[in-house]
């Protein structure tokens, strides 16, 4: 048995409640440091929702409600004590569709340093430079840095959120379904970037694609109406579930 | 009936429609501007009314209306833009949002000539303005602001949630995500109400009837607290007041003539404005 990283993230008997219907049952997981772990289910199954509590992106929706506990590095990210936007500094997100603001290539990688209240024009370069270059995007798009990112292909906006991101320095990154709305090729080369991101940052990524998760990820978590039917290591998810719900969807049964 | 023909009959009756609204748009324009350009000239708009309104022109009345347009967007941009933001960024939705939003509605269904009443009651007596420019823009800001309001909102509720939430998401807070996304690309939006409120509050009558216009002033208003003349005041004068209406008609459709090309070339340079920020921003 191998040694076991240390847990990053962990949610321990977390339910969540849109206004009475609960949507999210008890669930308990650990999400290791320097991994890649990937969560599937149906859709419906609450996966999104399981992700948006992570970095407290679901506070803002009326009438819905939290049970339980979710740990940064032993610390409740849910105590009111908390600055939310300190937390989302540490935990980014890349969403499912890509959402470039309507400003140029460099003002969108550059937007998380700003707010945060560098100014420096040489350090903004310099940090625009190195995220661009880790989300594989600097060659394409380095001659037109000042150009609208609207004018960049979908594949190409998507690993533009991935800089824009990685520019605010975070610990962990939540990528919501980030392949949905792409093409074969751009969805192989964000998968690549996915695993050369891991090096440095814990990673945990929705999928409704069950060889995306297969191929990225070294943890699996499978979601089922709203309850975590099966959490381990991927290999072991996919070729002896302990599960039958899981055996079932991953061979297609149903989803 | 055979759908293609349905669909031709359909067609036929929408285009009837825009060209029955088209008609009487240019029967408008065209039956104001062949009376009104006779009177047009240079000295018309440059020099006050003379000899009982029976000579001269309606320079002051321009510059009357020019400042109270002016005036109640100073009024309803600020505040009706702060209102929208407040409604559409930061209230729960819920009764309380519900019964805001029927107020501002109700308030945009209140006749206007009942704001000239509010406005002659709580600014010019109450505050002791006066009969002013400063009541009158406060009076037209008040009866712009349902439709400010409106267009804002509208504006802000375009902006994509998902730009929102890319924006919280990168650790900033909500109000710099209203500041650097939302507001930014809701300008246009924005403007556009402003230019509406513009054509409304520049043809309204009632509303400064009591608080801030005067049928005829020597020389311009020098302070927020001077009377004003206004190109609609002024036209309604033209046509009630006076003892000689064979010379005050012509007189009274040039003003309106005026009023008209004043209030479409704000709404020009607006759109220009508006234009310019879309290019600029990549649209």
């Amino acid at each position: 048995m191998e040694n076991k990283p240390s847990v990053r993230l962990q949610t321990i008997q977390v339910s969540f409640f849109y206004g009475e219907k609960k949507v999210l049952h008890n669930i308990s997981l650990d999400i290791y440091q320097n991994s890649v772990t990937a969560i599937i289910g149906p859709s419906g199954c609450g996966k999104s929702t399981f992700i948006r509590l992570l970095n407290r992106m679901n506070d803002l929706i009326p009438g819905s409600r939290l049970q339980g506990t979710i740990m940064l590095d032993g610390q409740d990210i849910y105590q009111p004590q908390v600055n939310v936007v300190e937390l989302r500094r540490k935990v980014g997100m890349v969403f499912q569709k890509p959402n470039p603001f309507p400003k140029s290539i460099f003002e969108n990688v550059a937007y998380g340093p700003v707010v945060k209240g560098t100014r420096d024009r040489l350090l903004l370069q310099n940090i625009v430079e190195q995220s661009l270059r880790k989300s594989a995007l600097w060659e394409e798009v380095k001659d037109r840095l000042y150009e609208n990112a609207l004018t960049l292909s979908g594949g190409q906006q998507q690993r533009l959120c991935i800089a824009r991101c990685l520019a605010v320095e975070p610990e962990v990154i939540l990528f919501d379904e980030p392949c949905a709305s792409l093409d074969p090729i751009a969805t192989q080369r964000i998968e690549e970037l996915i695993t050369e991101l891991k090096k440095e940052y814990t990673i945990v990524i929705v999928t409704h694609n069950m060889q995306q998760a297969a191929r990225v990820s070294d943890y699996t978590a499978f979601f089922w109406l709203g309850e975590l039917v099966e959490f381990g290591r991927t290999e072991k998810i996919f070729t002896v579930p302990e599960n039958k719900r899981t055996e079932e969807y991953l061979a297609g049964k149903f989803g | 009936m055979r759908p293609e023909i349905s669909q031709k009959i359909g067609f036929s009756l929408f285009k009837l429609s825009l060209f029955i609204t088209l008609f009487f748009l240019g029967t408008i324009l065209w039956f104001i501007a062949i009376r009104g350009y006779r009177v047009i000239s240079w000295e018309f708009l440059t020099t006050g009314p003379r000899e009982a309104m029976t000579e001269g022109g309606v320079a002051p009345a321009i510059i009357g209306t020019f400042y109270l347009v002016l005036g109640s967007l100073i009024i309803s941009g600020p505040l009706g833009v702060g209102c929208a933001i407040y409604l559409c960024e930061y209230n729960p939705p819920g009764p309380i949002a519900n019964i805001i939003k029927a107020s501002i509605n109700n308030l945009a269904g209140v006749p206007s000539v009942v704001f000239g009443l509010f406005g002659l009651g709580v600014f010019v007596k109450f505050f002791k303005f006066g009969v002013s420019l400063l009541s009158g823009s406060l009076t037209l800001g008040i009866l712009s602001l349902p439709l400010v309001i409106s267009s804002c909102q509208e504006a802000l509720l375009a902006v994509p949630h998902s730009w929102r939430e890319a924006s919280l998401a990168l650790g900033a807070s909500r109000l710099e995500t209203i500041k650097r996304v939302v507001l930014p690309a809701a300008f246009p939006g924005i403007l556009t109400g402003f230019i509406l409120s513009v054509g409304r509050v520049a043809g309204e009558t009632a509303p400064i009837m009591f608080t801030a216009a005067t049928f005829y002033m020597r020389g311009y208003p020098n302070s927020i607290f001077s009377e004003v003349m206004a190109l609609p005041y002024h036209l309604y004068a033209l046509m009630t007041e006076g003892i000689y209406p064979e010379k005050q008609v012509p007189i009274a459709y040039g003003c309106a003539l005026v009023l008209l090309i004043v209030v479409l070339s704000i709404s020009t340079v607006a759109i220009i404005l508006r234009h310019r920020y879309r290019i600029a921003h990549g649209e």
